[in-house]
């Protein structure tokens, strides 16, 4: 069956072979809107970890998601970024791409960033070879081969590290680094690979009351050059950063609003503020 | 009361001497034997008669040795000997051992001579015990004896018995016989396509050898025409049967691999330890049958029910030293675990080497595992695959109780998913990751036990099943004891079905292969474990 | 300033262990070298002829440790299959060395070597045509280890096979290429494999300079070799595949296809291999489907373990240290090394997770605090 429609879809002719189309030109996002998750299905052995979830990011613009434990936040990001195929729904990066069908590297070269929940920096190597991992550049095997680091790119490494505050540590192993550090490692390396899209995983657990402002200041400083997602926990710090925020609840949208419509939201204080608000 | 007292005592007086007379006058069959060698010619009959009359199996053999004029006595003890001349030389056997002896001096024995009144008492006497013996197993094996030599007579005596036989199977092969006769010599080729066409109904192979016989032989075309269409229709059910019989030993490897794997499924299915040596406990189970043997020389019969446990026993107390000694310093490093097992692995073949010697040893199968249950003349089972293929499921269905059902299964269980949260919980992770190991071991010690009765048992036994047995965990989905007993049978019955296509060793790389393509296609098995968790 | 950091720490970290490496390995077998020709036997410079050979195993043995430590050590892939690509590099040159024979063999047949007389073949079979060219061995050398170790790795990566799973499949791979390879239908000698071997181009393998030679060549190629991994590994593309050992998923979010990674890294390790079993057979004078066995190629494992994964000098001393305590051993007491062997196994894991190479750096590194303790001003200039 498989094979079948396969092999029909190779011999369309309305359309050239799939490894024929040139990749990607750019994203076109002439709607203002970046991002468009249409009906979104994912279920692990029957729990519905996604619930015809429909989702739209306006490009350039800062959004917060919020939600309970299992609300499907962290599997919505893994879907976008490839990491999990979900069962049925689309997912469009600007109008014309469908993330779905790529792989995760694919959507990391077409510029969707991510920061994970639990920081993940390669702690055998310096901060400044981190850094340079990330860096935008042709990512194929052999331009990696015979890569050497331009004058500019080192600027703009050293911009970041200054910006994140490691430069005094630049050749540091990073696994010597601090908890929060690692989370601005982390954050460092999103912002030297310049992606369109990034997605924030909880970016300001374990840190400190000044390193989280600080935090909130460069994720909204972030915001219209590029367009922010971040998933958070720690309400003070969303009501300090958000313009929007969306409520997820098992697996579905539940409210959209800004922080206060959410607050006054009864079906959010229902399941989620109840003993906040 | 004390009349019936007194009934009871009289009843029982009685019937003791009732007994006792009745051993008196029917002396055993070794007696008869003793009394058959001191009688003269007129006093012989009365003897064999009572000989006949014991039903003792060697009856039949004894008369036909008799017949031939070949059983004779040794002078010292009065035992039986036959003396059959084979190509000119003298073989002389013990007759009630069946043990051949050293020929002896033609005074040291006397023949037991017989006139033309025993012979004819003699032949009938045979006919009547092959035919009408009430065993049915032994008049069927009569009639089945007397396939190869129909006789009109027999045919006659055949279709006479025939109406007072009531044994579905002794009939069916008196209907084969009388069949076999009318195809032969029947009186018309009407009545011999009749005849052929019931033969087409079986597989004993002398009416195969009639029906070729026919094909090529038969004057008329017709009859012949029906043998070629009988044959097909035998061959069909042969070929049938052939297949039935690679599925059996499909499932009897399944069951070897399923009692290998099974083990492996608990340590590295459940438990994520990848253990190399693994194979050993095989080999560690094996040799304890060994040596249980040696023990115990002459209670073969007993010797595997006090195995059973004690492979349990040292495979698993093996299998605790080593979790204690080694892998439990290596948690969540399993490349490590791999290497250091490894080095056990050859550390303990070397052991074996050295106190056994490198050369392999043989374990005896006991009486009731040897020998084989005939479903028809084409298909046999071994009966020591059968029982190791019952013993597998048994095993099998009682590890899924331990670990469905105990609380052991359920810390295991809770252990090998959240090791830190079964901690704060008040598990012992220690005891239990000691224990669990040591249960996947032990049960790999019981699997030893059982390849002991299909393989000698040598160093290197542990090592040949050990890629099988990974390979049968990550088939069936790792974690999923369901899937390992799925997956051992259906590599089992693969190996089997391609190995008369393409040769053992090609069956082996072919079926390697496969399961190398399957883990690119589906690297969770054919069960897998779904959801954020299993990431 | 910045750019001139950078690249002093990067001509630090290129430069250091390759030179004394290098040296330290070329001066030793020209030692060897001259030695062996130059001294007679009676002098006690002469380094005998068995010793050349055995020096020449060795380094060959060293190439392979080269070899599984780039995709151990730096990428994190645990090949239990190495032995195949080594055997098959083996067999490939035990082609070529088997037409050289010519009519020399015992049935003088001028084309099929001995074994296929004795099978009663007519022909060559395909795979051993164009066999009898040296530079056409040496291609196949190369190409087939890494055909065979490109098909199974894109296979393998690219479904995302790794850890434990990756190391007992490539054992299965190898466990059943010395199955296939111990059929007689191969057309690889079955059993016996492939032996007798006369001459390499021309020169005599029973020749001492010939065998000089050889030690000198696997010498040079060890170092050249040497040179152009730690050259590899140091570029971005090494540093992508240190990435992936340590966190494979994040480097596919940064945008790597690391499963390509994988596979070129895979590739190249074993042509290194493939190179090495070249090299080793028409030094011990024999190839055979035993040097398929999973064993060697676990044994393989344990000398970069020895010697310290993930530093390639720790393999090369790891493989020269456990062969040459292999050697000692099995002519003391030959039932006593699969003891030794395996106490190996268990030991370094166990105690030295990093071999002798990471010994040697925790040793290092405390005498250097000692240093710095003991001089605070210095203290700049190491950071």
């Amino acid at each position: 069956m498989m094979a079948k429609n396969s092999a029909s879809e190779l011999m369309r002719r309305d359309q050239v072979w799939p490894f024929l189309q040139p990749a990607a030109a750019g994203i076109n996002v002439d709607k203002n809107v970046i991002l468009y998750i249409e009906d979104l299905n994912l279920s692990f052995d029957g729990f519905k970890a996604l619930n015809n979830l429909n989702l739209y990011i306006n490009d350039g613009e800062l959004r917060c998601l919020i939600g309970a434990n299992g609300a499907g936040k962290t599997t919505l990001m893994d879907v976008i970024t490839g990491k999990t195929q979900c069962d049925s729904g689309t997912a469009y990066f600007g109008q014309t791409i469908n993330l779905l069908n790529y792989s995760e590297a694919d959507i990391a070269e077409l510029g969707i960033g991510r920061k994970f929940q639990k920081p993940t920096v390669f702690e055998a190597q310096t901060v400044f070879d981190n850094l340079e991992l990330a860096l935008k550049s042709n990512k194929r095997l052999l331009p990696t081969l015979l890569a050497r680091l331009s004058p500019s790119e080192i600027d703009r490494i050293d911009d970041v590290l200054a910006t994140i505050g490691l430069t005094d540590m630049r050749f540091q192993q990073a696994g010597a680094l601090s908890h929060g550090q690692k989370q601005w490692l982390e954050i460092g390396m999103l912002l030297v690979s310049e992606p369109r899209l990034l997605l924030i995983d909880e970016p300001v657990a374990g840190m400190t009351a000044e390193e989280t402002e600080r935090t909130a200041e460069l994720l909204t400083s972030l915001a219209g050059k590029h367009t922010v997602v971040v998933v958070e926990h720690d309400m003070e710090f969303v009501r300090s950063i958000a313009r929007t925020v969306t409520v997820l609840h098992q697996g579905s949208v539940l409210a959209e609003g800004s922080m206060d419509e959410i607050q006054s939201n009864p079906n959010v204080i229902q399941v989620y503020l109840g003993e906040e608000a | 009361m004390k009349q019936a007292l007194l009934m009871l005592g009289c009843w029982l007086a009685l019937w003791s001497t009732q007994t006792m007379a009745e051993t008196e006058t029917t002396p055993s069959y070794e007696d008869l034997l003793i009394e058959l060698t001191e009688a003269n010619l007129n006093t012989t009959q009365p003897i064999l008669e009572q000989i006949e009359a014991t039903e003792h199996p060697d009856v039949l053999v004894l008369f036909k040795t008799l017949l031939d004029g070949n059983l004779n006595f040794r002078k010292a003890d009065q035992a039986l000997i036959s003396i059959i001349d084979i190509n000119g030389t003298d073989q002389y056997t013990e007759f009630s051992t069946g043990t051949a002896i050293d020929p002896l001096g033609r005074r040291d024995v006397t023949k037991i001579r017989v006139n033309n009144n025993l012979r004819n008492y003699l032949t009938s006497a045979i006919g009547r015990l092959q035919l009408t013996s009430p065993n049915p197993e032994l008049r069927k094996a009569a009639v089945l004896s007397l396939l190869d030599n129909l006789q009109p007579s027999t045919a006659a005596e055949l279709t006479r018995l025939r109406t007072e036989e009531d044994n579905r199977s002794v009939l069916a092969s008196i209907d084969l016989a009388l069949a076999m006769y009318s195809a032969e010599s029947g009186d018309s080729t009407a009545a011999k396509i009749t005849a052929i066409d019931k033969l087409s109904e079986s597989l004993e192979p002398s009416a195969r050898n009639l029906l070729f016989s026919l094909e090529r032989d038969a004057e008329d075309p017709a009859v012949q025409d029906a043998a070629t269409e009988a044959l097909k229709k035998i061959d069909g059910k042969v070929t049938f049967y052939g297949y039935v019989d690679q599925l059996f030993f499909g499932l009897s490897l399944g069951s070897v691999l399923l009692l290998a794997a099974i083990g492996l499924a608990i340590t590295f299915g459940v438990m994520g330890v990848i253990n190399m040596a693994h194979g050993e406990m095989l080999m560690l189970g094996a040799y304890t049958t060994y040596v249980v043997q040696l023990l115990m020389p002459g209670y073969i019969n007993y010797s595997i029910w006090v195995a059973i446990p004690a492979a349990f026993i040292v495979a698993g107390l093996f299998g605790i030293l080593i979790e204690r000694c080694v892998i439990r310093f290596l948690h969540g490093r399993p490349l490590e675990t791999l290497l250091a097992t490894f080095g056990i692995s050859l550390i303990l073949q070397q052991l074996v080497r050295t106190v056994f010697s490198p050369l392999n040893r043989r374990v005896a199968a006991p009486d009731w595992m040897s020998g084989s249950l005939e479903i028809n003349p084409v298909l046999s089972l071994t009966y020591n695959r059968l029982t190791i293929l019952i013993f597998a499921l048994i095993v099998f269905v009682a590890l899924l109780l331990i670990m469905k059902k105990t609380a052991l299964g359920l810390y295991v269980r809770a252990v090998s998913q959240n090791r830190d949260m079964a901690k704060a919980m008040g598990i012992k992770t220690d005891r239990v990751d000691a224990l669990t190991f040591g249960l996947g071991s032990g049960i790999a010690g019981i699997g030893g036990v059982a390849l002991s009765q299909l393989t000698n048992v040598g160093p290197n036994l542990g090592q040949a099943y050990i890629i099988d047995s990974f390979m049968v965990v990550v088939f069936g989905g790792v974690g999923n004891l369901l899937g390992t007993l799925v997956a051992a049978f259906t590599l089992g019955i693969a190996n089997k079905f391609l190995e008369p296509i393409t040769g053992t060793v090609l069956a082996s790389i072919l079926v390697l292969v496969f399961i190398i393509l399957f883990i690119q296609k589906r690297p969770k098995g054919l069960f897998p474990q779904r959801g954020r968790a299993s990431e | 300033m910045t750019l001139w950091q950078t690249f002093l720490s990067r001509r630090n970290s290129l430069g250091s262990p390759v030179l004394p490496f290098v040296t330290i390995l070329l001066g030793l077998t020209a030692l060897a070298a001259v030695g062996n020709l130059w001294f007679p036997p009676e002098s006690a410079l002469h380094v005998s002829t068995y010793t050349i050979t055995l020096l020449g195993k060795y380094l060959s043995f060293a190439m392979l440790a080269l070899a599984v430590d780039i995709v151990w050590g730096y990428c994190g892939i645990l090949s239990l299959g190495h032995g195949a690509f080594f055997a098959l590099g083996g067999y490939a040159m035990g082609m070529y060395l088997m037409r050289q024979i010519g009519s020399r063999g015992v049935y003088g047949d001028p084309v099929l070597p001995d074994f296929m007389v004795f099978l009663d073949w007519d022909v060559l079979p395909w795979y051993w045509l164009g066999m009898d060219q040296f530079w056409f061995a040496m291609l196949m050398v190369l190409l087939v280890p890494g055909l065979l170790a490109f098909v199974f790795g894109w296979l393998a990566f690219h479904s995302r096979v790794t850890g434990v799973y990756l190391s007992i499949i490539t054992q299965a791979l190898t466990y059943a290429l010395m199955l296939a390879f111990f059929r007689n239908e191969m057309g690889f000698g079955g059993n016996n494999g492939l032996t007798d071997f006369k001459d390499l181009l021309g020169f005599s393998l029973q020749a001492d300079t010939t065998r000089v030679a050889l030690l000198i060549s696997t010498a040079l190629i060890l170092a050249g070799l040497f040179t152009l991994t730690h050259w590899v590994l140091k570029t971005r593309f090494g540093k992508v595949i240190e990435a992936i050992r340590d966190g494979e998923p994040r480097v596919r979010f940064l945008g790597y296809r690391t499963d390509r990674y994988k596979v070129a890294l895979f590739v190249y390790s074993a042509m290194i291999a493939g190179i090495a079993g070249a090299l080793y057979v028409p030094q011990v004078g024999i190839i055979n489907p035993g040097e398929f066995a999973p064993l060697n190629s676990i044994e393989i494992v344990v000398w970069v373990a020895v010697g310290g994964r993930g530093t390639l000098y720790g393999a090369v001393i790891g493989a020269l240290l456990v062969n040459y305590a292999k050697t000692r051993f099995t002519a003391l007491m030959p039932d006593g090394w699969l003891f030794m062997l395996g106490a190996l196994f268990v030991l370094v894991t166990l105690l030295l997770p990093k071999g002798l190479a990471g010994l040697y750096g925790q040793l290092s590194t405390s005498w250097k605090r000692d240093q710095t303790d003991q001089h605070p001003p210095n203290k700049e200039a190491t950071s």
